[in-house]
Order: structure tokens, then sequence, then C-alpha cells
């Protein structure tokens, strides 16, 4: 057991990856020589040679489309797009072609791919560098959507992904590029589709995602201190989605806090709490409250940031105003 | 063969023609057994796209079509000389492309028709027909992005050495769009084996290319901006366009790196069904039929002293077999409704719930 910062697991993860599946290649801008804009890729050119981690021109839809084409014609590829906001460039690739290619070709096609991101706020880059998009994505049929949030899952999340033969959209946080925690030596592999519980509590169910799930946990503290127990849950895959973790833990503790990055309007968190109010309605006991950004771009000032992006301390004190404190 | 871009006379005036020399490459390296091959494509090609038009004008076929009447030589050029594991990436306007790497009439029809034993059980349709068993990667209905995704398959041969060319086709209209560019720029840096061949059919959709195109060549006149040569062709012959898919592979496949081929050749019809193309100037279209593609093989052939009955026998036989496959196409049922909800994912289902 080591301790592994968050950007160092997206280097491990397809390192092991690499290591074990010679048609796993790396490519996106400064992946290589420079191990990524955010050092997510370092040492992997040294690992595995210029044959396998390329460095490409600024050219969203190329890059994009070399893995697209990579992937139906044998190779598994992992393609950096180094902000997600730059998504919007390439998103013809990854909506029409991506998205429906094994639906439009009745089955012919299958695309084992990853695209990782950058993704998130909380760094002060503005409001072109610092979106959560997982949501953009998440309303498009034939995409899977990953979003963890501890070294651990980012290694795991990551294996799986690349032995996933859909389109996997791997959304690492940028805030949490530094965060370190220990992980397990060897081989980690989990699974997509599948949510964690953090933290246990019996008063609510609070589901987050990205940045948002160590905020949540913060929170939970606090509002341990101030008696109330709230579990946490880690979506970590929007798509797919497991719903029969989130199900559960609501029919526990009878109470739904989501809490979002996405700025509010058709979040992901809507979603889910439609799923709830449409499967769960009777395990409630109050109203669901969604907890996001709200529906602005965000600011780059750290004062006016920390104002919109929800914060531990914003978190707790809407939980603990809903919970009648 | 590679035709000099100076010797290769675009004109100037409205009406615009290849060159006018039918005879030029009469006396090409191109065997007579290949020769009778090319007919039998353009042949193949020009008679299902008649009767897929008259299956749009009976009803039969929804949405849309685009046809490629008057382009076939591009199509039969680069079919007859791809190997048989190279790639095609297609457009939307993708019918011949498709059938020039040998995919069977009969699922093409159904497809077309929203029948069960279309070639995507009726989930695709006209503009996304995909064959990978014959190579044919997809048929792509937004243009530009298909450049950058043949990239990839260019890419994965060169990875694997499978010694594999991607041959990506598109259209004039698709040189002004960004991918266009970064493909280009993309395939050259990597040196990736992947034929880019613009079909310049003098229309984007609507609009003449020339009128909203700075250039006059608008796939060739940009190559050398790229790093690449440029080469332009007669796309009306299918000799030239045989010869010059040829050469291309060659070069792609030894390592050399990508080829943009320019072909210049012309829409009969509309951008698609909705489209009676009444923006044409006049004579232009008639300017065109002269030097349709068949017309212009079928001299050549009889110029050669290829006797009548072995070219016509091969009319009748594309006819009969078009029949056959639009009896069978329309014999096919309707697909079963549940196949609307397989293969969104790679578990062959649509959920996105765990």
């Amino acid at each position: 057991m080591a301790q592994l910062s968050y950007r160092e697991a997206v280097a491990r993860g397809i390192a092991q990856e690499m290591a074990r599946d010679e048609r796993v290649v790396l490519i996106g801008e400064d992946v290589a020589g420079a191990g990524g804009v955010f050092k997510t890729t370092g040492g992997l050119l040294d690992r595995f040679g210029p044959r396998r981690v390329i460095d490409t021109p600024i050219a969203e839809q190329a890059i994009l489309g070399a893995a697209m084409g990579a992937a139906m014609t044998g190779l598994r590829p992992v393609a950096e797009i180094m902000f997600s906001d730059f998504f919007a460039v390439c998103w013809d690739l990854v909506v029409n072609e991506m998205a429906k290619t094994r639906y439009m070709t009745d089955g012919q096609v299958t695309l084992p791919l990853v695209v990782k991101s950058g993704n998130g706020g909380g760094l002060r880059f503005g409001a072109q560098h610092s979106q959560s998009i997982e949501n953009w994505a998440m309303a498009v049929p034939g995409l899977k959507v990953v979003t963890p949030s501890t070294p651990e899952d980012v290694v795991g999340l990551m294996a799986a992904a690349v032995r996933s033969d859909d389109p996997v959209l791997f959304f690492e946080h940028k805030g949490l590029y530094s965060s370190k925690a220990d992980v397990p030596e060897g081989e980690i592999v989990d699974e997509l589709g599948t949510a964690k519980v953090r933290r246990p509590g019996r008063d609510a169910t609070v589901l987050a995602l990205g940045l948002m799930v160590p905020r949540a946990l913060a929170a939970a503290e606090a509002l341990a201190a101030r008696g109330i127990d709230v579990e946490v849950v880690d979506v970590r895959s929007l798509v797919p989605l497991d719903t029969a973790t989130i199900l559960a833990s609501v029919g526990r503790t009878g109470r739904l806090f989501t809490v979002e990055e996405n700025p509010r309007l058709l979040g992901w968190g809507a979603e889910i709490v439609s799923i709830v109010g449409e499967e769960a309605f009777w395990d409630l006991d109050g109203p669901i409250v969604r907890i996001t950004t709200p529906h602005v771009p965000l600011p780059s000032a750290d004062s006016l940031e920390d104002l919109v992006l929800p914060s531990a301390e914003r978190i707790e004190q809407e939980i603990a105003k809903a919970l009648g404190e | 063969m590679r035709v000099p871009l100076e010797e290769h006379r675009y004109g100037d005036h409205p009406v615009v023609l290849p060159p006018e020399d039918p005879t030029a490459l009469d006396g090409a390296d191109v065997s007579r057994e290949t020769r009778l091959r090319l007919y039998r494509l353009l042949q193949e090609l020009r008679q299902f796209e008649k009767r897929a038009y008259d299956l749009f004008m009976q009803g039969l076929v929804k949405g849309t079509s685009h046809l490629s009447l008057g382009m076939e030589a591009v199509a039969a050029g680069f079919g007859a000389a791809m190997r048989e594991d190279d790639y095609t990436f297609a457009t939307y306007r993708g019918h011949a492309h498709t059938l020039a790497r040998g995919v069977p009439m009969e699922p093409v029809l159904a497809e077309l028709l929203g029948r069960a034993n279309g070639l995507m059980s009726g989930k695709g349709g006209s503009m996304h027909l995909t064959s990978v068993e014959h190579g044919v990667m997809g048929s792509y209905a937004i243009i530009g992005a298909h450049l950058t995704i043949a990239n990839g398959a260019a890419w994965s041969a060169q990875y694997r050495g499978s010694g594999q060319v991607a041959v990506c086709f598109f259209g004039d209209g698709t040189t002004n769009i960004g991918a266009f560019h970064e493909a280009l720029n993309y395939a050259a840096v990597f040196a990736l084996p992947v034929v880019f061949v613009c079909e310049n059919n003098l229309y984007m959709e609507y609009t003449a290319i020339r009128d909203i195109t700075a250039v006059e060549r608008p796939a060739a006149d940009r190559a050398s901006a790229y790093g690449l040569e440029p080469v332009a062709v007669d796309g009306n012959d299918a000799d030239a366009c045989y010869l010059a898919a040829t050469d291309a592979l060659e070069h792609a496949r030894s390592g050399k790196g990508p080829v943009l081929v320019e072909a210049l050749t012309y829409r009969h019809g509309g951008h698609s069904r909705a489209d009676p193309g009444k923006y044409k100037p006049p004579g232009e279209l008639e300017a065109w039929l002269a030097y349709d593609p068949l017309t212009v093989y079928r001299g050549r052939l009889e110029r050669l002293g290829v006797a009548t009955e072995d070219i016509e026998p091969i009319d009748r036989e594309v006819a009969a077999a078009v029949d056959t496959a639009t009896e069978a196409a329309k014999a096919g049922p309707l697909p079963d409704p549940g196949s609307a909800f397989t293969d969104v994912y790679a578990d062959g289902g649509h959920s996105w719930r765990n």
C-alpha cells in the first residue's frame, strides 16, 4: 500500500492496461513528451515508447477520429481531450459518430475506446476551462460516462474503461488531481456502473460525484458533530447508472440530497431525482433537495468561483436546514 | 496515373468539362480483364441507382436519398484497385462505394426499403451503409468527421503492420469543413496509409462549389499546404480513376504517407431526393451527359476491339441481377420490433441502468 495522487493514479491505470495489452495506445495534446498538461500521463512515453504514446496536433476532431477509426479496426485507444470544455469542438465525433455507430451498423462495429479529460472547476480557470460537462454526455445513447473521486477508483475505473467494448468518457476532476490516498499494489480492476457508499448513515442519502464527493464527506463529518448522520454515496458512473445502490440507500434513509457541480438546469441529479420520484416515492420522508452550481458560467475570481460551486459548508447548511435543524 | 495539374483542363467556362479527348487513355496499361470488370462495375452502380431512384418515386424508399448517377467511374476505379482487406469510408452518397467493394445488391436495396434483410437490418438506412466484412467501414452522414476516422483506421493498419490502406471518399463541399483540414495535417504528420478522394461534382448540395470556395480546385489546390502532392484526375474516366487509385494505394501502402486525389466529375441529379437541381446552368447537364462515364467506357472498349457479344451480356446480366435483388429486397420482412432496442451498447442492449 502506497500513497498515490489522483494524477499519478491516471498514469498508473493507463500503464497497467498498456502493459497487459499491446492494443492499448494513448494519444492527445502534450500527453507524451510533456507527460500531460496536468501530468496525468507522466512516464508513459519512457515506458511504452513513441509508437504507443503519441503527441498530437491541437486538433480535437482529428484526435477523436483517430481514436474511433483505430478502435473499429483492432486497437483499444485512450485519447485525451485536455480540458473537457474542448469536447465542444469535437462533439460531432462524440455524439454523432462514437455514440451511434454500433447501433446504426446493427452491431457490426465495436468501439473499445476511452476519451479521458480534465473536467470541473475550482482552479480559477474561468468559464471556458472549468465546466462540468458529464451531463451533456449522459444524455446521448451509446456512451458510457465515468467520474472517479479517489486515486484507487481512478486506477480501477480506468482499467474497466479500457476493457469496456463501448466508448467511455472518463472525466477526471481537475480539482482532485493533487489529492492523495493509499492505493493497493498490484492490478486493480473496478466495474463500470457501480456506485459506492463512502460513508454509511441513517438520516439522509447524499449523492455526489467527483470533487463533490470529498466536499459531501466533509459536510457529513460536520453534520455528525451536529447529531445528523448522513450516508454519502459516490455515484462514480452516470452511464451505466447504479440505481440499485441509490434506491437502496434512499430506502434506508428516507431522504435524498444530490450535490452537483453542473449548472442546475438538467444536471445529472435531475435524472436521479426523477427516478427516485417514480420508483421510491413512498420511501421518502420529505422533499428531495438538489444542491448545485447555479445556472451561471463559472467565474474566475476566487471569491466568485467559491460562491457558486457547492462548498462543504453550503452542503452542510442546506442539509441541516432541510432536515429541520 | 497522376494527371499533372498543368495538363488538367478544368477551364473557367460555366460549363466545366474534363479533358475532351476520350481516346487519351486507350493505350493505358490496363488489362482487358480489368477493363471488363470496370465496365461491369459501372453498369452495376448505374443500374442499381436507377432502380433505387424508381423505388423512391414509388414511395417504397422513405426518408431521403443521395444518388451518384454520373459519378460511377470514381467508385468503380477505386473499387477495382483496392485490396480485399482495404478500408472504405464513404459519405451519405455512398451506395456506389459500398457496392464497388463487392457488397451484394439485395441487402443494400433491402436496407433502403427498411427491411429485416437489409445490410443493417433497417437500422442504418441509405446514408449509413456499412459492411465490415467487405471493408466498408461506414457511410457518414455528417461530412468531414469521417476523414479523421479513416485516419484512425490507417493508424491501426500502420500499427498492426497489416499493409491495409484506408480510402476515404468525400465531396467538394467537405473541403470547407474544419475536419478536412485537421485530417490532412494529421495524416501527413504521421505518414498514415490513407487515400483521401474528393469527388468534385461541382456542387456543394445546392450551391456551385466555385461560388463558395476561393480556390479553383477545392481539394487539389490545398494539398501542398499540408505537405501532400496534388493529384487531379478525370473522374468520368474509369481507367483514369483506376490508374490514379493504383498509384495512390501503392504510395500509401509503401509507407510514403497519405495521398489526396481530386476527381472531377458531375452529379447528374440534384443533391438529394428533394432537389430537382434547377440551379444548374442551361446546357451543363447535356454537356456532361455526352461525357457520361458509361459512354466514355463503352466507347473505349469498342475502339479497343472488344466484341459487342462480350459487352452486351454484361448489361443484361446486371439488369437481371438488379431485378432479382429488387424482388428479394421487397419480399423481405419488416424488422423485428425488438431490434429497435438492440446494440446501443456492446452487451447488445440499450440499458443505461445497472
